[in-house]
């Protein structure tokens, strides 16, 4: 691994060393909610949660680092307004480093109540790659500000690895080795996003799937993603039984 | 390329500045840049990189989109020209190819099967900051100081449009930007993909399809690209005008 990706090395780092509580689970749950309370304390939140949106519509909270954080986090789908449901529909960043300042015309049941919830800035980021959408990381904070620069690129580390957490359960992987292959998931090679567009074709699936299908067929393998992603562009193997 | 005429080159400067447009396509942009610099050159390939979050070099564009030439750029994961003026802040300039095989291991054999035999590589450059490089393949072109002072302030000229720098008031803005712009870029080698599984194409010709349905029907690119893998398995018709 390139000495560029000490970032990533250390948010896995830490979500790796933050403890598991009881009913965590082993699952992709349990590691997501470690996921969200170490980036609570890394940018020094009072409350981080996960929440996917898939395709179909289907939403809902996936995790957060405090039980306390759940009905603000909840409370966006039943209003249908808030930070995550504007990075998702976005796919772009959302800061609000001071919620008295304009959020009230953009989000206008959700902010008041925010900050009944004693929170005063928040900040959402998308989990995706390209235009395979899974949900959003919100973080919320008690004081207004922005996040520093440093801040700013550990929350983008912390939904990288929120987004190779969820792939590893669709592809029902191992949760958690993800030295391996996150990498490559992430490591931007053109191949294995041509791959994705090319499998969703012959399956007829989401990007999303084609990607869990991609990583499944890695795994089942032993092989590297970028090989996998590779031969299918060359048309060396196919998914499905369509023309290869 | 010291040849360039003074007209030529101030009617370059004003196209890579205008970015204040409507339709403002950070893809397209790039292209336009790559274009207009391997103009300069006699023989050449230009491409661009930009840098992520966590510091790594992703393709963004060139003046050839064919997998040659993204090839050389993507394998600069561990060394490169690119990856030099992007950790150095400083061009590098007149690089012998078939000499450099201990600078770069990786890069220059490949660079050299894939037929070229000099190198440049400029660093992308926002103040202090350095947010990516651009590299220039040729034959044995030689750079003069102007040529590289030339080359430069147009990659310079380029960056201070494509972030809007008016806007950039935070370092994370900045990096917000870069991130949809890394982003728009997998959704383009996402839809090459649905487009060549879906007609029997390589991505090559894919991406060939996709561009010309986009200029013909006066469209952005990323638009074109992100209908395409959105409206699975509806595909739009390319061929259409």
């Amino acid at each position: 691994m390139s000495v560029m990706d000490e970032r990533l090395l250390q948010v896995t780092r830490l979500v790796a060393e933050e403890p598991a509580r009881h009913g965590d689970g082993g699952g992709v749950p349990g590691l997501l909610r470690r996921l969200c309370k170490a980036a609570e304390r890394a940018l020094s939140a009072s409350g981080v949660g996960v929440s996917v949106i898939a395709e179909d519509g289907m939403r809902g909270v996936a995790a957060v680092s405090e039980p306390a954080c759940e009905p603000i986090e909840e409370l966006q789908f039943e209003l249908g307004e808030g930070p995550c449901l504007d990075a998702f529909a976005t796919g772009s960043p959302v800061l609000v480093p001071d919620l008295t300042d304009g959020a009230v015309g953009r989000w206008p049941v959700y902010t008041p109540a925010l900050h009944e919830y004693g929170m005063r800035a928040v900040f959402a980021f998308p989990l995706q790659i390209g235009a395979a959408r899974l949900g959003a990381l919100d973080v919320f904070r008690i004081e207004r500000g922005s996040l520093s620069a440093g801040e700013f690129r550990d929350a983008l580390t912390f939904a990288d690895v929120a987004v190779t957490t969820l792939l590893d359960g669709q592809a029902d992987a191992t949760p958690g080795e993800v030295a391996d292959g996150l990498d490559e998931v992430l490591g931007q090679r053109a191949e294995l996003f041509q791959a994705q567009g090319m499998v969703a074709v012959q399956l007829g699936i989401s990007l999303t799937d084609a990607l869990a299908q991609l990583r499944a067929h890695a795994y089942a393998e032993g092989r590297p993603l970028g090989n996998v992603a590779r031969d299918v562009v060359a048309r060396r193997i196919s998914f499905g039984s369509g023309r290869p | 390329m010291t040849t360039v005429s003074a007209e030529r080159l101030a009617t370059l400067f004003v196209e890579v500045a205008d970015t204040l447009v409507d339709e403002f396509d950070v893809v397209e942009f790039l292209q336009m840049l790559t274009q207009h610099v391997a103009g300069l050159f006699d023989t050449g390939e230009v491409g661009l990189m930009l840098a992520d979050h966590r510091g790594r070099l992703t393709f963004m564009a060139a003046s050839d989109e064919s997998a040659r030439i993204l090839d050389l750029f993507q394998l600069q994961h561990d060394d490169g020209p690119c990856l030099d003026a992007f950790r150095t802040a400083r061009p590098v300039t007149n690089v012998n190819l078939a000499a450099a095989a201990d600078t770069w291991p990786q890069f220059a054999p490949r660079a050299t099967q894939a037929g070229f035999a000099s190198v440049h590589a400029f660093p992308l450059r926002l103040r202090k900051e350095v947010i990516g490089a651009m590299g220039v393949f040729g034959s044995a072109t030689e750079l003069s100081g102007t040529d590289t002072s030339i080359v430069q302030s147009l990659a310079d000229v380029a960056v201070i449009g494509l972030l809007q720098e008016r806007a950039i008031r935070r370092g994370e803005v900045l990096t917000g930007q870069l991130q949809g712009a890394l982003n728009s870029r997998i959704v383009i080698e996402q839809a090459k993909g649905v487009v060549a599984q879906a007609h029997g194409l390589s991505p090559d010709a894919a991406f060939t399809l996709i561009r010309d349905f986009a200029r013909k029907n006066n469209r952005r690119l990323s638009d074109v690209a992100a209908t395409i893998v959105t409206r699975l398995p509806d595909l739009p018709d390319l061929s259409a005008n």
